[in-house]
Order: C-alpha cells, then sequence, then structure tokens
C-alpha cells in the first residue's frame, strides 16, 4: 500500500500512463494535433486547388461573381473570428495558469464571437438565396457567363460552408472545455486539452484569413 | 515544464496587428493595382497566418519537429497546387503548331 502511495505522490492529476511526463505528453499532444491540422490543411486544399483552377481558366466570370458577395458582412466576420482568436489565446494563456474561472469567461466570449461569426454567415446566406447567387435553377447574374458564374458560387458556398461546419464543431468543442474548466480538471501543470482546442480554433481563424481575400476581395477593383 | 508562456502583452498586440492589416486589405482592394491586387491579398493573408500560427499557435517555441509538421502542411500544399497548375495552365496550348 505504501508502494502505491508514494507513486501517486510522484504521479501528477492528468498524467496518463503511457507517458514518462506530463512534458512529453504535452509535446506528443500537441504534435498530434499539429499532424491533424496538417491534413486539414490539405483537405481545405483541395478546395483551394478547385478555386485556383477555375478562376485562371474564367477570369472575367470569376471578377463579375465575386463582387456580388457581400463585402461589408465579410470584413466584420473577419474582425468577428480575428477577436476570437484573441479570447480563445486568453483562455489558453488563463488556463496555463491554472486560473478555471478565467478560463471559463474568455471561453464564453470566445463561444459567443463564434456563433455570432454563424449568424453573420447565416444572415449574408439568406440574402445571397433572395439575390439569386444559388447555383440552380434560379441563379442568375448579369453581364457575364452564367454557368461560370455559378461555379463562382458553387465554390463559395462549398468553402464557406465546410469552414461554418468547422465553426460548429468548434464551439463543440468550447462547450467540452468550459465543461472540463467548470469540473476544475485545468492547473498550471495540466491544460493540454486547452492547449490542443486552441490550436483547431486558430486553424479555423486561418482558413477564413484565405477564405476572405479570395472570396471577396481581389477582384472588387474591377 | 519548459512550456514557455506567451505574456497578455503580445497576445493585444498580434491582435491590432491583425485588425490594422485586415483593414488594410479591404481598403487596398479597392484601388486597381493591376496583377499587384492578387499580390497584395494573399501577402497580407500570409502575414496575418503566419502572426497568428507563431504567436497565437505558439509555433514561434513549438520543439523542431512541431516545425517540421508545419512546414509538411506548406510542402504537400505547395506540391498540390504547383503540380495541378503545370497540368492546366499548360493544358490548353496548341502543342502541335
Amino acid at each position: 500500500m505504501a508502494d502505491i502511495a508514494s507513486t501517486e505522490a510522484v504521479h501528477p492529476a492528468g498524467l496518463q500512463h503511457h507517458f514518462d511526463s506530463l512534458e512529453q505528453q504535452s509535446d506528443a499532444s500537441t504534435l498530434g494535433m499539429w499532424v491533424f491540422l496538417v491534413t486539414e490543411v490539405l483537405f481545405f486544399g483541395g478546395l483551394f486547388t478547385a478555386y485556383l483552377v477555375y478562376r485562371s481558366t474564367y477570369p472575367d466570370a470569376f471578377a463579375v461573381a465575386s463582387k456580388h458577395t457581400l463585402i461589408a458582412l465579410g470584413a466584420l466576420n473577419t474582425a468577428i473570428l480575428i477577436t476570437s482568436s484573441l479570447t480563445m489565446a486568453l483562455a489558453v494563456f488563463a488556463s496555463q495558469e491554472g486560473n478555471g474561472k478565467a478560463v471559463i469567461r474568455f471561453l464564453v466570449m470566445t463561444w459567443i464571437l463564434g456563433a455570432s461569426f454563424l449568424v453573420v454567415k447565416g444572415i449574408e446566406y439568406t440574402t445571397d438565396f433572395h439575390d439569386h447567387l444559388v447555383p440552380g435553377a434560379h441563379f442568375f447574374i448579369e453581364g457575364t457567363n452564367i454557368g461560370h458564374a455559378q461555379l463562382f458560387f458553387s465554390l463559395y458556398f462549398i468553402m464557406t460552408g465546410l469552414h461554418a461546419i468547422h465553426m460548429i464543431v468548434g464551439l463543440g468543442i468550447l462547450i467540452v472545455m468550459m465543461y472540463m474548466a467548470g469540473k476544475g480538471k485545468f492547473t498550471k501543470e495540466y491544460h493540454i486539452p486547452m492547449e490542443v482546442a486552441g490550436l483547431y480554433w486558430h486553424f479555423v481563424d486561418i482558413v477564413w484569413i484565405f477564405l476572405f481575400p479570395l472570396l471577396y476581395l481581389i477582384d472588387r477593383h474591377k | 515544464m519548459s512550456e514557455h508562456i506567451v505574456p497578455k502583452s503580445t497576445y493585444y498586440t498580434i491582435f491590432v496587428l491583425l485588425l490594422v492589416l485586415t483593414y488594410t486589405t479591404v481598403q487596398v482592394a479597392y484601388f486597381d493595382l493591376g496583377p499587384f491586387n492578387v499580390v497584395a491579398a494573399l501577402g497580407i493573408a500570409f502575414l496575418k497566418a503566419s502572426l497568428v500560427v507563431l504567436f497565437f499557435m505558439h509555433a514561434k517555441w513549438a520543439p523542431k519537429l512541431q516545425k517540421l509538421i508545419m512546414a509538411g502542411a506548406l510542402f504537400w500544399l505547395a506540391i498540390m497546387f504547383s503540380f495541378t497548375m503545370m497540368d492546366y495552365l499548360t493544358r490548353f496550348l496548341d502543342v502541335a503548331r
């Protein structure tokens, strides 16, 4: 019995048995998350490649079509996501200090900002539907080839839609983190889940950082 | 733990930089810079993404193995883009003449 007690004394909370130390466990978790994010980069990369191919094939139609995206809402959403990345970084910072209350406070702020992004996106989609910008029988844009313009909007909806799905998953992860923080799971020594959740959230931000100029900005001057 | 804790002030600085860059890229988009509109838009996007990766995602202080994985993402992405475009940009050239 004495042996077990002494083992537990050197066995910090949260350390899984197949790791030597929390540091090793933390490095392994973070590495695993980065490997996952590489697969995500290539997942979105396939869509960016499709965009590259069709934009270079039909530059005029893409220029005309992309001017129909709502730049004010896109810019607003960019600012919202950047702010949510700040609050997420501050939540991770709070977890590094073992300050559970601050973790929850910043996670709630991040969650509200993430949800606001989706609301703005929803308003944007609604406007797109009303303006006949959804590919299909009722699609209409003046002054260019309808088929080629539909390619742009197909990519617009698939890319922003896939991004929005990632946001929804992120909101779910934030709730799990709030629950864990509420249970007092995070300490100065153990806060790996927050680090990993932070990586995911910032990655989704980065995808939007590239979607915004490609879908809203680059042909705006034409 | 050898974990590097980034001070809060760094996060606020990066946040302000990201907002300034977002404002800049939107303003620049309305000027006709010819081919440089694409360069400016993607250059600023790349800069913003780098700031997020280096500071918010702590890549600046990450172990070498993690940095290698990150570089791997860019490497494979570059292969996907360049090999695909090598095909599409040359496919419709009339090679016979």
